[in-house]
């Protein structure tokens, strides 16, 4: 059959030559060529004082937002924890009591909620789930710790402190589908 | 037998044994800089200024270590192991001459530790030891792939002995004796013995780089097969004296193949100096040498892959011995007509 | 004077280690004491200033076969059970026969048993003289020797040389 592509090789299994044979014409070039790379520009980035830009959809370490009056967004409806692939999410929900109005947006909030950072794979189906806006992948590394206990992330580590925001609006219009 | 001479070879010998260990310490260092450049990367910078304390920072890291014994493991032999190794790989450089007489204090002090007359021979006989610290080694463990990497080493090091003495028999032929002293006499100013035996020195480097247990022939540490081969169950120091013989008895072969090869310290134009200025300019262009082989033995690393078992054991019996024995007939025909027995 | 006293304790350690090779419980360990034992040969070779002999020997010897005899002993599997059991009368008769071999040794060497201090004086052992000797007085014994080394390889060569396989 005709070919489509015209890039397939006919493998030839023809024996060597004299001059293949020693190999040493072989071994020059390679050596040359790695010679070559000796002088070439470095592709190392210095790590702490040079970062690399990250990509807009970069899944890095969650965040549970607060709206404009800092109230969580989070209501504890457990869609993320279903959609986790990694099983990583838990969390338990209360009800809001009178006069905690200011403190959470919905009447139903999460009591704690916990995220495995070891299970986590960074996956971003828990935003992609999440119907009240309320966790976001962000670029932040998570940092390396020693123990296994401090690898999971409570609410203290989770949610965003009402002075220092954590910009997410580059992944609000990548994360949801269909909100572009 | 004065004071005054112990105490000249007395230093002289510290100063041997300090310098193979401070240009082994820094060859592992270039090695990993050498490996980041050929990979596009920039290798080791952290520790002090452009990662020169990198060395130091790897020694104490190997000392501070968890030093652990197996246990089924042959004790005395697990220890003395990498002990062996590191000896016979310092002890060749009692016979190297590191440049021409110097005076010191009014004292004319040869640069070699001891001149045997039979210089190349006793280098074989160390080289033929050093494979004891491996098999040692690799035995004592009580694993069994260090016990193949022991077994690799033993039968590949006995291989490439023989076409490495075959080869330098031609050197030997040349220059009408054993001792190095001989052979450097033969090849002052640029008379290297490299343009007459180009043959002879790829298969002696062919060779030492086996004896060494460089890529590509590593295969007795061979990591994608055998986890660390001989070393597989060393740690700490005794991981690190097996590391750091290679690299000792890398500097030792280079410095063995410029002399045999590229006139040691001799060099074009040499003629012109006299006394001290000689001597020191000497040991530079020595020591120049001798890095230009430490830096090709890396660069070969770093580019060809590793052999298989059965392509080693093809190139040293079945390529390499017989155009060591050829060379040799060659080169003692040529001779014999030279000094006219025909 | 102490040529003599480094003679005697040079000797001594090579009876030593000789002694260990037969004592030692561990074929590797009897192998490895072997060629310590070698190295005290070697350095017996010294001391009558024979340097060639001395390195061929540790070449030879300890670089080389002992490297192989390591190597056929590592792949053995060589566990206590495998010993064979060593029976009484045997060792009996290995007593009597190494004996009386001691026997006719002293018996042989009787009068050779005095020290030469004065043996350091001679250069046969160097590579010149050797060779010279080699070459001249012994030129056949050498040359039907090399006979016997070709044959050799001639017959490992032929040994390891692989019969055209035939596959079914």
């Amino acid at each position: 059959m005709e070919s489509l592509t015209n890039r397939k090789k006919v493998v030839s299994n023809k024996p060597m030559t004299f001059i293949e044979k020693l190999y040493l014409p072989a071994i020059f070039s390679g050596m040359f060529i790695t010679l070559k790379h000796m002088f070439k520009k470095k592709k190392t980035i210095k790590y702490p004082e040079e970062t690399r830009v990250f990509a807009p959809v970069y899944r890095g370490q969650h965040v549970l937002k607060r709206d404009e009056q800092g109230r969580e967004n989070c209501t504890a409806c457990g869609l993320c924890a279903v959609a986790c692939p990694a099983e990583a999410i838990t969390m338990v929900a209360n009800e809001r009591k009178k006069g905690e109005e200011h403190l959470y947006r919905e009447e139903k909030y999460a009591e704690t909620y916990e995220i495995n950072m070891l299970r986590c794979i960074f996956c971003g189906l828990c935003e992609e789930a999440c119907p009240k806006e309320a966790i976001f992948l962000t670029d932040r590394i998570v940092p390396t710790e020693f123990e296994r206990g401090e690898f999971i992330y409570g609410k203290d580590i989770l949610v965003e402190s009402i002075e220092e925001r954590i910009d997410i609006s580059k992944r609000q219009n990548t994360g949801k589908r269909g909100v572009v | 037998m004065d004071l005054a001479f112990i105490i000249e070879k007395f230093s002289l010998v510290l100063l041997v044994f300090l310098i193979s260990l401070g240009v082994a310490a820094y060859s592992t260092f270039f090695e990993r800089k050498l490996a980041g450049w050929i990979q596009d990367r920039i290798g080791p910078n952290r520790a002090g200024p452009f990662g020169l304390l990198q060395p130091i920072a790897d020694g104490v890291k190997m000392f501070l270590k968890e030093d652990f014994i197996p246990k089924n493991s042959d004790k005395w032999l697990f220890i003395i192991g990498p002990g062996i190794s590191m000896f016979t790989a310092l002890i060749t450089s009692t016979i190297i001459p590191w440049g021409p007489p110097v005076e010191v204090f009014g004292r004319q002090v040869t640069l070699q530790i001891a001149d045997f007359n039979i210089g190349i021979l006793f280098i074989f006989g160390v080289v033929s030891m050093g494979v004891y610290g491996i098999m040692i080694g690799g035995w004592s463990s009580n694993n069994k792939y260090s016990l193949f990497g022991a077994i690799r080493a033993s039968s590949q090091m006995i291989s490439y002995e023989l076409a490495m003495g075959i080869s330098l028999i031609t050197i030997i032929l040349m220059s009408g004796g054993l001792s190095l002293n001989d052979i450097l006499d033969h090849q002052k100013g640029i008379n290297w013995n490299i343009f007459y035996q180009p043959l002879c020195f790829l298969i002696f480097f062919i060779c030492s780089l086996a004896e060494t247990n460089r890529a590509p022939f590593d295969l007795p540490e061979c990591e994608s097969e055998l986890i660390g081969g001989y070393h597989t169950e060393y740690t700490s120091m005794k991981l690190g004296l097996f590391l750091f013989s290679e690299y000792v008895a890398m500097f030792i072969s280079s410095a063995i193949i410029s002399i045999l090869f590229f006139g040691g310290y001799h060099f074009p134009g040499e003629t012109y100096f006299v006394g001290n200025t000689l001597a020191i300019i000497s040991i530079l262009v020595f020591f120049a040498k001798t890095f230009f082989f430490v830096f090709i033995f890396m660069w070969i690393r770093w580019t060809i892959p590793r052999f298989r078992f059965d392509q080693l054991m093809h190139l040293g019996w079945k390529t390499l011995i017989p155009l060591a024995i050829i060379n040799m007939m060659i080169t003692g025909i040529i001779i014999a007509i030279y000094e006219g027995w025909f | 004077m102490t040529l003599e006293l480094i003679a005697y304790i040079l000797g001594g350690l090579t009876i030593g280690s000789a002694l260990m090779v037969v004592l030692s419980n561990h074929p590797i360990r009897s192998v490895l004491y072997l060629v310590i034992t070698f190295f005290f040969i070697s350095g017996h070779f010294l001391l009558m200033n024979a340097q060639f002999l001395a390195i061929v020997n540790i070449i030879v010897y300890a670089g080389a076969i002992m490297v192989l005899f390591l190597f056929t002993l590592m792949l053995l599997n060589l566990n206590q059970s495998d010993e064979p059991n060593s029976k009484n009368y045997l060792s009996l008769s290995a007593i009597i026969g190494g004996g009386s071999l001691l026997l006719i040794l002293i018996a042989a060497l009787r009068d050779e048993f005095t020290f030469n201090e004065a043996i350091h004086e001679n250069y046969s052992g160097l590579v010149e003289n050797l060779g010279n000797t080699l070459f001249t007085k012994y030129l056949v014994p050498f040359e039907i020797s090399s006979i016997l080394f070709i044959s050799a390889m001639v017959g490992a060569v032929l040994l390891a040389k692989r019969e055209n396989q035939q596959i079914d």
